[in-house]
């Protein structure tokens, strides 16, 4: 008796759970079409001002939904490449040999979009008695090779305001957009100096300076905070330093500016151009300023 | 089986009052529909057993299909690696790990190796003394109340996530070392071993205390009797009684620090850096480092993982992911050949009983 019953209530949940799946697929079918929805990942740098344009953008077209994920420029572009995301969000050029598996991939050439521009700003704790370095400097500290270890090596005493003398070098992994463009520009394509703190988020850079007195470090110039305190730049010895401002990279004055991209696949159709169109519409450029990057009317380069 | 066709006592008004002329019908029926539902029931019993059977077999080897799965993938994935650029010598004893390099990528994990064994080492000299400590109070010399709650405490030591660990290296430990040694930084060998350390003592104390409580009360007797004070009991008689089996929880411990990711990756300040130099004191507890496991996890999901040319080479950044994964297969040897050698020493005890 005990038997039959207990082989009666599998069959009744068996079906009581078959019927309830059918319900979730049907479900799924009807509402799903009904919202388009945008994807974009990549860079680190640039996901903050992503997830901004996607927040307003859902008060402009309520009917659109836009997903933004980080993950670094790499993460971006190759997604964008598998075909899981509409745009890839990337702080530096793409590389000659992702091109090419995009068009071996995806069959199509990718498109650029110059959505903006950042100033890579230099930090460095809040009392640290440094205000400007130039280039060279900067590339003595972080490139393989470069004599300076030491602050008073670049004339800085920072063991008058209570540090170590000790640079800590803070930099960022070695696949980040901001490691390639920092290589490029600062160290001309040298490798960086071994014994880096290699930290794996624009953010967690200016933290990590924010809470080290003799630290520097570079990220980009919307993450600042009251610990640390930008560096200003000179492009070489005698020449006048500028901070990252602005101003200062409209002017074409910084040394680190450099443009922030949206990479799609072919050109975009339907919503996804709809919402790049708006990204360079001056609505969207507005939000751009907002999050302390430079809109592209705005950008000297 | 008879019991069914039986009416219970309780059905009986209710029959009589259905009238006579459904019962003869029921009573026809009742004989095919039941031998339709015996042999229903035995073929779908026959059924369910055999499901059951196998389903619990599948759970069984499911262990060893995800070990062997696993390996093989990881294996899959460095294959190329091993074929076209790895260099053993390169690859294990320089410390140039530069697999982005505009003009030179090198692959040398040296310096990671090194962040790996001196971090576990640093942990060990933490946790050991700690552990084996608190493994022999509980097990010998505290009241059982107390042992309860002890044990109680030190699982739930074992249940705090990784990354939790990791953030009071980073807000607690880090300030704290700059404050009392006057370090650059914090984040280094020494706040990452310490946090790892504790991670690990959880492990370390519940199989050290097995080990301890394993030693025959007859030996503790024997020694009690022939007037040994505690010390020379503990020292004297159960450690070296419980030797293997502590020396595999101590193992185990190494295994639980050389595969800690995510605590590290935040403690260590992720710097390819070797913490020895020929100044005295010869090994720098306050360097910053980085381990196999963080190197991993920081870098792999970014390196692009790229399909092989049309003639079967790769493009040079694919040596990136692939080079990863070889790291993995190192950590993977690692790991396995420390479990393995505590797993022999338990085997060892177990049989000697």
């Amino acid at each position: 008796m005990k038997n039959w019953n207990q082989g009666l209530i599998e069959c009744v949940m068996a079906v009581g759970v078959a019927v309830s799946m059918c319900g979730c697929k049907g479900d799924k079918g009807t509402t799903g079409p009904q919202k388009a929805v945008i994807s974009n990942s990549g860079s680190d740098t640039m996901v903050n001002l992503a997830q901004m344009w996607a927040e307003e953008y859902q008060k402009v077209k309520p009917e659109v939904s836009v997903e933004v994920a980080g993950g670094g420029s790499g993460v971006g572009i190759r997604d964008m490449m598998q075909g899981i995301v509409d745009i890839a969000n990337s702080s530096r050029d793409m590389t000659d040999s992702e091109k090419e598996q995009v068009k071996r991939n995806a069959g199509k050439e990718p498109v650029e979009w110059v959505v903006g521009y950042d100033a890579l700003a230099v930090y460095v704790h809040k009392n640290n008695p440094v205000e400007s370095l130039t280039l060279e400097q900067l590339a003595s500290v972080y490139a393989e090779g470069g004599p300076a270890d030491k602050w008073s090596q670049l004339n800085i005493d920072i063991k008058a305001a209570g540090g170590n003398d000790e640079i800590v070098r803070v930099s960022r992994q070695n696949s980040s957009g901001t490691y390639f463009y920092f290589r490029e520009v600062v160290l001309g394509n040298k490798d960086y100096k071994p014994g880096s703190r290699d930290m794996s988020g624009s953010k967690d850079v200016v933290e990590l300076v924010g809470k080290t007195m003799g630290a520097i470090g570079y990220s980009g110039m919307g993450y600042a905070t009251d610990a640390v305190k930008f560096v200003k730049l000179s492009a070489g010895e005698g020449k006048t330093a500028y901070e990252p401002s602005l101003e200062n990279v409209a002017a074409g004055h910084y040394p680190l500016a450099r443009s922030l991209l949206m990479y799609t696949l072919g050109q975009p159709q339907g919503a996804a151009k709809e919402y790049i169109e708006w990204i360079l519409s001056p609505a969207g450029q507005e939000i751009v300023a907002k999050s302390g990057y430079i809109p592209v009317s705005a950008g000297g380069k | 089986m008879p019991r069914n066709q039986k009416h219970s006592p309780a059905d009986k008004p209710r029959a009589a009052s259905l009238g006579s002329r459904i019962r003869p019908i029921l009573c026809v029926l009742r004989g095919p529909v039941y031998s339709f539902l015996t042999r229903l029931r035995r073929i779908l019993g026959v059924a369910s057993e055999r499901t059951i059977v196998s389903l619990i077999f599948l759970c069984g080897v499911s262990a060893v299909i995800f070990v062997f799965g696993i390996f093989f993938f990881v294996f899959r994935e460095g294959a190329p690696f091993l074929r076209d650029a790895f260099d053993a010598k390169e690859f294990f004893l320089s410390a140039d790990w530069y697999p982005t390099s505009a003009s030179n990528k090198r692959y040398g994990i040296l310096a990671q190796l090194i962040g790996t064994g001196t971090v576990t080492l640093v942990a060990m000299l933490v946790a050991v003394p700690f552990s084996l400590g608190a493994g022999i109070f509980i097990a010998e010399f505290c009241g059982k109340k107390t042992r309860e709650v002890m044990k109680i405490l030190i699982e739930l030591l074992a249940a705090i996530p990784s990354v939790v660990w990791g953030f009071i290296g980073l807000m607690v430990m880090n300030p704290l070392i700059i404050k009392l040694t006057g370090a650059p930084i914090g984040l280094n060998v020494l706040n990452a071993g310490v946090i790892v350390g504790l991670m690990s003592v959880p492990i370390i104390v519940t199989i050290a205390e097995d080990a301890i409580r394993a030693v025959p009360d007859t030996y503790i007797e024997a020694a009690e009797a022939l007037g040994a004070t505690r010390w020379q009991l503990v020292r004297k008689v159960i450690l070296p009684a419980a030797k293997s089996g502590l020396l595999a929880a101590v193992l185990l411990g190494v295994g639980r620090a050389v595969g800690e990711t995510m605590a590290v990756l935040m403690c260590t300040g992720h710097s390819i850096n070797i913490p020895f130099d020929g100044k005295a004191p010869f090994f720098h507890v306050l360097d910053s480092v980085r381990t196999l496991t963080a190197t991993i996890a920081a870098e792999m999901g970014e390196a692009p993982r790229l399909g092989a040319n049309p003639d079967g080479t790769f493009p040079p950044e694919a040596l990136h992911y692939q080079a990863l994964f070889v790291i993995g297969i190192v950590l993977f040897a690692v790991t396995f050949v420390i479990n393995v050698t505590a797993d022999l020493i338990v085997k060892g005890i177990r049989k000697r009983k």
